[in-house]
């Protein structure tokens, strides 16, 4: 553990990208076996499951700390992550720790379905032998995500140059439903297990966002245009007569989406399709929200199964007859990936292809863009026919070119102080828009200004609180922010009726008075 | 129920029997001022009484005034009110406000640490009935490490970015913090460069106190002279044009906000040393004990949190009052260090 929170501690004491590449790859060349997998593990979202619930580790660590458990909330509300905060105030500086962090961990695992009693007994006992990053470490793996500045590319390129693998290579063999109790650091890096082989999709490639105008990419004939779905982006793999759906985290998610699996029966042995996880609602195609009604669900019940039934919009085929075909062009992919349809019946629903856009000019393709709404797209994909599939996010051969947002004037109500870098800093806002001559909240944002907008919005919000509710301020209605968002929908839960997908601040409206931002009305008016 | 010896107006903290303030932020006649920083010494005061240490630094930052400097101790009588210093242990100079009026004691701190930093008058509890604090770090989060050790992290850092060819930076208020650090570091390691707001302030110290060399840089200093050697600068000075003449460097930060990883990288300092001159929470905690007082106002920091808990844990009489003190602002520079960064 020593060596690991050693690397959290050195990670954190660098802003050099290559710096941390080359201290990661350090750590690759001399930590164990079973620390180095714990340690990719950890890095690439394979956090085992949290054996003692969030409630349980503030009244321990306060209790521990002897302080008051709502002066360890509102400190937590400071300093805004719980493991940094459980690290800070057990103010135990020397480490007695012996453990390594895979000891630790295969703790952990153990530990989860223990009695209350030894549960808190062990979690004291570790809490006190720690120092303050063996502490923050160990309990930022109890705690939510373990996202400390490290992506997994940055993590695959250390490894790449500690173990002298390809990092394509690596970025493959990472990927899939393995855990640190499945296999070893060795099987993982140097061999393939078959087991696993079968499910593992493909690294996705992503696009990048058009900002300058469309003729700047040269002859429109080298291009595909294709509308861009509001869904959530999904490998199909099917192998062995099995179906296994991958969305962009990486994440196995074929339990979810049961209604996928029967697909197995009309595409062939050895297919892997690129496209995009979307709701149908009768002839139309479901919001956001449907298709996040659908991930919430621990199990899918018949009703949601019926209510919100999800389909694949494919754009892309990566393997075809077992191999790997992304070297070939988009053209030919595409063409090859036509030839899979039409499917039965049955299956059509499940299944159908994202329709190329016939045009000769780019003008032709900017109208597309203009009505791309209409056709619940949140705007168009440009990919180079001559393309190859390319891994990750490059510039060059794919293009996003979204639609404008939608955006709205609405007034600042609320704040929260942010997390991370925001530590200390309010900058979780709350907006709400004139309903009957009063504020109604209508969308939280979180982004969109500028460190200084932000610095100088918190000291608005420091000197302007009214009132407090726990970690929340209400503030003078004074601020008028211009917010932009994707998409509206009708939504029973909201207080204003309505939810917008991806509220995100534009600009800060210094020339509005509070008086002159919009109703709610002038917000229903989008739907 | 009659009226407090020291009363909360819109100018300050206000001593009515006696006639004056305690570091206004408004303009008055007569202002007794506890330390050098902008937010305790404001411009536009017709008369200043301060330590006699403080009296050089605030006539150096706010130009000409009509100060006054006293001894730790001293009594300065104003009608009837007792009024007196003592060190406060914050900064050179530094000191807390003890006003005494028909057997009524209070003591104002203005800013203050515990620790002995080694260039300031180390802090004096003082026995009172009320104590109005500062708890810019009045959160069990903050708890200080002895500065030796930080120190040793510090020149630890300092020897390593040497052995690797590069300059190190360390950013710090030119007032206080800079002086504390200039008098830790190891010059075996190598010499100490200054920005001009530090070198100006450092020469102000210098006039009553013993510090450590400083090479002061100007347009004239060979860039290629400074390599490996250590550059005291402003928080301000961080991205600036000025700085990015002496690349290959490493950065880092000399505060109590470097205790959180957030700060640090908003900040975008490689690194982050935790060296407050402020009381840490136990530090609070136990500068409010030794008073022996009654009644606590908080005025600047986590003032809500601190009282509650001294009001709800320890029975005290804790309530707080609102200031234009900022104690250690995070994101703010001051505003000297902007002017001549």
């Amino acid at each position: 553990m020593r060596d690991f929170a050693q690397l959290i501690k050195n990670l954190d004491s660098t802003n050099s990208t290559n710096r941390k590449v080359a201290l990661l790859s350090t750590y690759f060349r001399e930590a164990e076996d079973p620390d180095k997998l714990w340690t990719i593990a950890l890095l690439s979202h394979r956090r085992p499951k949290r054996p003692v619930n969030t409630t349980r580790l503030r009244e321990w660590a306060s209790a521990i700390a002897s302080i008051p458990l709502w002066l360890f909330e509102e400190s937590y509300h400071i300093v805004g992550d719980l493991a940094e905060t459980i690290a800070l105030v057990i103010p135990q500086e020397k480490s007695s720790n012996k453990k390594s962090l895979h000891q630790r961990m295969q703790d952990l695992v153990a530990l989860r379905g223990k009695p209350e009693r030894e549960q808190r007994s062990y979690l004291e006992t570790a809490w006190l032998e720690f120092d303050h990053y063996e502490r923050f470490a160990f309990t930022k793996l109890l705690t939510g995500g373990f996202r400390i500045g490290i992506s997994q590319k940055l993590m695959t390129r250390a490894l790449a140059k500690a173990t002298g693998q390809e990092e394509d290579v690596l970025a493959y063999q990472l990927m899939g439903g393995w855990t640190p109790a499945t296999t070893t650091f060795e099987k993982l890096i140097y061999s393939g297990q078959e087991a696993a082989e079968k499910s593992k999709p493909y690294p996705f490639y992503l696009a990048y966002p058009l900002e300058d105008p469309p003729e700047e990419l040269g002859d429109p004939k080298a291009w595909f245009a294709e509308y861009k779905w509001d869904g959530i982006r999904a490998q199909l793999v099917c192998r062995d007569q099995q179906v296994f759906v991958w969305s962009r985290g990486e994440e196995l998610v074929t339990d979810k989406f049961p209604e996928l699996e029967q697909l197995a029966a009309s595409i062939p042995d050895g297919t892997v399709i690129d496209g995009e996880l979307l709701v149908r609602k009768g002839k139309e195609i479901g919001s956001f929200n449907d298709l996040q009604k659908r991930l919430g669900r621990k199990t899918v019940s018949k009703k949601l199964l019926t209510e919100n039934p999800v389909f694949i919009k494919a754009y892309d085929l990566l393997e075809w007859k077992g191999q790997d075909i992304r070297d070939r062009s988009m053209e030919e992919r595409r063409s090859q990936l036509e030839h899979l349809f039409p499917l039965h019946h049955q299956d059509s629903e499940r299944l159908e292809l994202s329709p190329l856009l016939p045009f000769k000019t780019w003008k032709e393709v900017s109208e597309y863009r203009a009505h791309a709404r209409e056709e619940q797209s949140e705007g168009l994909m440009l990919k180079r026919r001559s393309a190859p599939y390319g891994v990750g996010r490059k510039k060059g051969d794919w293009w996003k070119w979204k639609v404008d947002p939608l955006t709205i004037d609405a007034v600042l109500t609320y704040a929260m102080r942010g997390h991370g870098r925001r530590t200390n800093l309010f900058t979780d806002y709350t907006f709400a828009l004139w309903h009957e001559g009063e504020l109604t909240t209508f969308a939280k944002a979180y982004s969109g200004l500028s460190d200084a907008e932000f610095r100088e919005v918190d000291r608005f919000v420091k000197k302007n609180t009214t009132d407090r509710f726990g970690p929340v301020r209400q503030v003078k209605p004074e601020l008028v922010f211009e917010i932009a968002f994707e998409g509206i929908a009708p939504s029973s839960r909201h207080k204003s009726g309505v939810a917008v997908r991806f509220p995100r601040m534009l600009r800060w409206r210094k020339d509005k008075k509070p008086e002159e931002a919009n109703t709610l009305d002038d917000l229903k008016a989008f739907l | 129920m009659k009226r407090p010896l020291l009363a909360f107006d819109e100018k300050g903290i206000f001593c009515e029997p006696a006639g004056v303030y305690l570091d206004p932020w408004r303009p008055v006649d007569k202002a007794l001022i506890t330390h050098g920083h902008s937010d305790h010494a404001r411009w536009g005061h017709r008369q200043y009484i301060t330590h006699h240490h403080n009296k050089p630094i605030i006539t150096s930052r706010l130009g000409t005034i009509s100060a006054k400097g006293i001894s730790w101790g001293e009594p300065l009588l104003v009608n009837n009110v007792k009024f007196s210093f003592h060190p406060a242990g914050h900064i050179p100079g530094s000191s807390q406000i003890r006003v005494e009026h028909k057997g009524e004691v209070w003591v104002f701190t203005g800013d203050y640490k515990l620790e002995d930093d080694g260039i300031s008058q180390p802090f004096e509890p003082i026995r009172c009935h009320g104590f109005i604090t500062e708890c810019t770090f009045g959160i069990p989060a903050f708890n200080w490490r002895p500065q030796e050790e930080v120190f040793h992290d510090i020149n630890t850092w300092w020897r390593e970015n040497k052995e690797e060819g590069n300059t190190s930076v360390l950013f710090a208020y030119s007032l206080g913090k800079a002086q504390r650090l200039l008098k830790h570091l190891d010059q075996s390691i190598g010499k100490v460069y200054t920005h001009g707001a530090i070198e100006n302030m450092t020469s102000v110290l210098r006039t009553f106190m013993e510090l450590p060399p400083t090479i002061p840089i100007n347009k004239d200093t060979p860039k290629a002279e400074i390599r490996g050697n250590l550059i005291l600068a402003p928080p301000s000075a961080h991205g600036s044009v000025w700085l990015r003449k002496f690349a290959p460097f490493v950065t880092a930060s000399a505060s109590g906000w470097m205790a959180f990883r957030g700060a640090r990288r908003r900040r975008a300092v490689d690194r982050g040393f935790v060296l407050s001159d402020h009381a840490d929470w136990s530090g609070l905690l136990k500068a409010v004990k030794a008073t022996e007082c009654e009644t606590v106002v908080t005025t600047h920091g986590y003032t809500e949190i601190f009282s509650r808990y001294l009001r709800e844990e320890l029975g005290y009489n804790a309530y707080t009052q609102h200031t234009e003190f900022e104690g250690d602002q995070e994101e703010n520079a001051s505003a000297e260090d902007k002017e001549t960064a």
